[in-house]
């Protein structure tokens, strides 16, 4: 099925979100696209809990209860979220662009709002020169099929949430190891009692290790090298599960043929497009003379990026300017 | 102004000036050498990570928790790993020995 709409933002962070808000306003339509399973980018993912002090009118403010906000703030304007996806490639069509995901979902838009950060939040990969050859087949960053692993034997790397979830779950189906540089964890208190019960039960094993390296053939592992104060050991294993959390890389943007300064997407300052009409970038991807990459600066981008998205969608109608606080029409669109 | 030593990924060493007030990653990058510092100093990415090569490294305050637990997310962890983004120059650092990690 092919979606249809005036806008695709790509990314929701806190700047692709506040877009359709300003997008709203103007009568126009958003779709958001975002690898993560939920919305809010770094504020989100990165620092839900540490408080942001200069969001204007907001002396203090956590990054979860900032998201929290923008989405109640935008609910009015009904956006569609395709999570867990990557947008992966665009292409021109007669009446605007076609993006397609990397779940297959396709879209067609007038504009393209670029708002992807730094790029996608990807899983850190252990820097292992052979791991490349076990990915999908005995190296997995994310679990899809619990089945896989019956009755195998599972080696969890990682001191994060992930990390004990995935012990405390496959602890039933599977023989598990955990290894970690340290018996401590950054993990919710409950996971990491849960997983020291089932040690102490001996339904796990704890390992204190570091990943040194891997063998094994026909792309199954075999043995895992470790070291642990600066002595080596291996272990054998059918199914290394690392989690190091996630780091944000570029990704399929690079390809789109759009002119970039370092991984950075060049902008005007008057509608912040691109070099490429009606592909507009705003918020930390973008690059200007006096860019600051601030949650501030990325809400400012979407309000003057709205209006040339409403000459794009809108040629014929003249857009008036109005402020929320008087206008009928824009309280209509509100649902006040 | 002072001085810190580092060493960078070729093994090349580096005589760097240091203001107090800057973090150490700030003094690396600012210099031009290849620290990624994803985050910006934030204590959000570990990859400001380094090694700290001379006894310098017990002049340093002690690891607090957020960085402890930032440095699990890294990789070849060792005694002296530290997060540079973490660590303010103050004059008592001068000629502080550092080195930076694999990537
Ligand atoms: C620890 C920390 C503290 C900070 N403190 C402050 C502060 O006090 N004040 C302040 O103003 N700023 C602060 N920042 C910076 C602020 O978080 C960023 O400026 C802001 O998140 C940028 O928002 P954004 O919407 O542009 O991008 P992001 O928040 O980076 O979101 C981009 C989203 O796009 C998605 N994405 C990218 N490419 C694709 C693709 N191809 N397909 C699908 N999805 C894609 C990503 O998965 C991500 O979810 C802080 C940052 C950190 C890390
Ligand atoms: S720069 Fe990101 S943790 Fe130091």
């Amino acid at each position: 099925m092919t979606h249809k709409t005036d806008v695709v933002i790509i990314g929701s962070g806190p700047v692709g979100l506040f877009a359709v808000f300003e997008l709203g306003l103007l009568n126009l339509k958003a779709h958001l696209i975002d690898n993560l399973d939920r919305v809010g980018g770094q504020c989100a993912e990165l620092y839900p809990e540490k408080p942001i002090y200069d969001i204007p009118a907001y002396p203090k403010i956590t990054g979860q209860e900032l998201t929290d906000k923008l989405i109640s703030q935008i609910k009015p304007f009904e956006p569609t979220f395709h999570l867990n996806q990557q947008a992966d490639s665009i292409e021109k069509i007669d009446d605007g662009w076609k993006i397609v995901t990397s779940e297959g979902t396709t879209i067609n838009a007038r504009c393209i709002v670029i708002a992807a950060g730094a790029g996608s939040f990807v899983p850190r990969k252990p820097p292992i020169d052979t791991i490349a050859e076990f990915e999908g087949t005995s190296v997995f960053y994310a679990i899809r099929n619990k089945e896989l692993f019956k009755n195998k034997k599972i080696l969890i790397v990682g001191g994060g949430d992930s990390a004990l979830d995935w012990t405390n779950d496959l602890a039933t189906i599977a023989d598990v190891t955990l290894m970690h540089r340290r018996k401590e964890f950054r993990a919710a208190p409950d996971s990491v009692n849960k997983m020291l019960n089932l040690e102490k039960e001996g339904k796990i094993k704890f390992l204190h290790g570091q990943l040194k390296s891997l063998s094994g053939k026909n792309k199954m592992i075999k043995e895992v090298k470790y070291s642990h104060e600066e002595k080596e050991y291996s272990i054998e294993v059918d199914y290394l599960l690392p989690f190091f959390g996630l780091k944000m890389e570029l990704g399929p943007i690079a390809n789109w043929g759009i002119n970039l300064n370092e991984n950075l997407i060049k902008v005007d300052t008057e509608k912040f497009e691109t070099s490429e009409p009606s592909i507009f970038a705003i918020g930390d991807i973008n690059t200007y003379p006096g860019k600051l990459k601030l949650i501030l600066s990325g809400f400012h981008e979407s309000a003057l990026m709205a209006q040339k998205c409403f000459a794009y969608c809108y040629p014929d109608k003249k857009n008036v300017f109005r402020y929320t606080t008087s206008s009928k029409d824009l309280h209509k669109k509100l649902g006040l | 102004m002072g001085k810190i030593k580092v060493t960078d990924r070729e093994g090349k060493l580096h005589e760097l000036e240091a203001d107090v007030g800057s973090t150490i990653m700030e003094i690396i990058r600012d210099a031009g050498l290849d620290i990624e510092a994803a985050c910006g100093g934030c204590c959000a990415c570990a990859t400001c990570h380094v090694y700290v090569t001379n006894d310098k490294i017990n002049t340093l305050d002690p690891i607090d928790d957020d960085e402890e637990s930032m440095l699990d997310q890294a990789f070849h962890v060792n005694n002296n790993s530290r997060l540079s983004c973490q660590i303010e120059y103050k004059e008592n650092l001068e000629n502080i020995e550092l080195t930076l990690a694999p990537e």
